[in-house]
């Protein structure tokens, strides 16, 4: 924060007023530092300590158990594939609606739609899904009795690896709609046109112009959307109990009754996630600052 | 062929979205053996907990967005107008909580807030309360911060509060009477955010061991068959009216702005 004596062009003021102006943002950077730094802080420097205080790596090192590293894997696999899938489906949708050829008018309410279900997270989304895709849910049944398709036998089961995913999907479909709508709206007339008067074919615009464009949007919003499924804690635990190990259930499990029989595993455990988010969203802020010199 | 295609995505994405609330909705309907009845919305609203924690969840809401309010709309009416300097970096730590996963943020609560610490919020009732709404108003801080300062970025507040002062108002009167009429709009937007977000809560409400509305719907989810789906229903409403509500509130602005 040493950039805020450039703020103010005139510094050559009295010198007793400026503590004054600082006071204005004191009350939100002591509740910011009370409930988000150092809580973080406290779970990051934990990540490195002996029960009793001195420095260590051992916690660290705990972590790349079969376990524990298993529970990340999953995790990583189920962040990606949802994210994947939702950047593909949701960029489809979207450019569907904006570049198409649909009426206009499907366009108002799918965004608002797209506001509402990215919302929708959380204990109720999996009784949604539990409900539709669970043993006697809407289209398990549906299948069953109508086309003899049983998808119990096929391996399927809400309770696993895909079934989190499309569950997931549910609110990553929409954010990706969201988030790549104004994108594709920026995409402009003149680059297509101009392309085609220097003989581009559709296939040579979309490769060359449109998609290195779009790439910056597509990459930032699949970190975003990473991001998001791998923070997402209520859904999975509504779903599948303690069935699935990943590792949002498997820190709260550990909160709640310290199951992995050592405290400060707990802080590392959370520690990476903080990495595991913090890389990811670095890698998206740094795409959107890129994306947004073609989009002004 | 590419209208084909268009309406292949279309219509592959709505049915992803209207299977899940269609089935969530029938089977909320299906409690009675045979026919389709309300008998699971009926168990809902009579059981007690669920009254109980649903007030709990709307009380927690409300103190949500008043101390949200409080919090942000000075801070960001202060930083526009008097250290704008500080903007870029005011509002990269309002993104945090998009950023730190809530279940890391409320394990920092719980080992740094226990009961032998300087501050033992978790010791009582009342501290845990208030521990939990600073949480809710940490998760809802991106929203609401981001809403208010669009709203400040549409007035042009020096010169209101330059008018404002040489009127002979204060702050306080400043902020209340003079900003927050301005930016109502925006604030709105954000409140109804911060209350579909805090009413369904899940993970701070159950680890800091409060009767939320988030926490009885995941027992009830692990113990009954059609009473979750009921609920979801609910939850599903009650989003949509808070999302319903900001475009009507925005909608109402747009109206109001070109009638001026």
């Amino acid at each position: 924060m040493s950039s805020d004596s450039s703020a103010a062009p005139p510094p050559a003021r009295a010198p007793f007023r400026l503590p004054l102006h600082w006071l204005g943002a004191a009350p939100f950077a002591i509740f910011v530092l009370l409930f988000l730094i150092m809580p973080t802080m406290r779970i990051v420097v934990g990540a490195f300590q002996t029960p009793d205080g001195s420095f260590t790596l051992d916690n660290i090192r705990g972590l790349f158990t079969t376990s524990i590293l298993s529970a990340y894997w999953i995790s990583i696999k189920i962040s990606i594939a949802s994210a994947l899938l939702g950047c593909l489906i949701g960029f489809s949708v979207a450019s569907a609606v904006v570049l198409g050829g649909l009426p206009k008018w499907i366009r108002g309410p799918l965004l608002t739609f797209s506001g509402v279900a990215s919302n929708f997270a959380g204990v109720p989304l999996a009784f949604a899904f539990l409900a539709t895709l669970g043993p006697v849910g809407l289209i398990t049944v549906f299948l069953k009795s109508q086309l003899g398709i049983d998808l119990r036998a096929l391996g399927f089961n809400i309770l696993s690896f895909w079934g989190l995913t499309i569950t997931y999907l549910f609110f990553q479909i929409p954010l990706m709609i969201l988030i790549i709508t104004p994108a594709l709206d920026g995409l402009k007339r003149e680059w297509r046109e101009a392309a085609q008067i220097l003989g581009a074919t559709n296939a040579q615009y979309w490769r060359m112009v449109a998609f290195p464009i779009l790439l910056p949007s597509f990459l930032g919003t699949l970190a975003l959307l990473f991001a998001n499924a791998f923070g997402a804690v209520a859904t999975a635990i509504a779903l599948t109990g303690s069935s699935l190990s990943i590792v949002p259930i498997l820190l709260f499990a550990q909160i709640r009754g310290d199951v992995l029989g050592n405290p400060h595993l707990g802080y590392a455990l959370a520690f990476g996630m903080i990495v595991v988010t913090g890389i990811a969203n670095t890698i998206y802020i740094w795409l959107r600052a890129r994306s947004e010199r073609w989009l002004k | 062929m590419r209208k084909f295609w268009a309406w292949g995505a279309l219509i592959f994405g709505m049915l992803y979205f209207i299977l899940p609330l269609l089935g969530m909705t029938n089977f909320s309907l299906k409690m009675r053996r045979g026919v389709y009845s309300l008998d699971a919305y009926a168990v809902v609203l009579g059981d007690p907990r669920f009254q109980a924690t649903f007030t709990y969840s709307i009380l927690m809401a409300l103190a949500t967005i008043v101390f949200g309010v409080l919090l942000v709309v000075p801070t960001a009416y202060w930083v526009r107008l008097k250290l704008p300097g500080l903007r870029p970096y005011i509002e990269f730590v309002t993104l945090l909580p998009l950023v730190i996963p809530a279940i890391v943020i409320v394990f920092g609560y719980i080992r740094l807030y226990n009961t032998s610490s300087w501050l033992p919020l978790t010791g009582s009732i009342t501290g845990t309360n208030i521990l939990l709404m600073f949480g809710y108003a940490t998760l809802a801080l991106p929203y609401m911060y981001r809403s208010v300062d669009t709203g400040l970025r549409s007035i042009d507040i020096a010169t209101l509060t330059e008018a404002a002062q040489s009127l002979g108002a204060g702050w306080t009167t400043i902020l209340a009477r003079i900003i927050l009429p301005n930016v109502l709009v925006a604030v709105l937007s954000g409140a109804f955010l911060t209350f579909a977000i805090v009413i369904g809560e899940f993970t701070m409400a159950a680890l800091l061991n409060r009767p939320a509305f988030g926490p009885y719907m995941q027992l009830l989810g692990a113990n009954r068959a059609y009473e979750p789906a009921a609920l979801a229903v609910m939850s599903f409403a009650l989003t949509w009216g808070c999302l319903g509500l900001i475009q009507l509130v925005s909608r109402f602005q747009k109206g109001a702005q070109s009638a001026t």
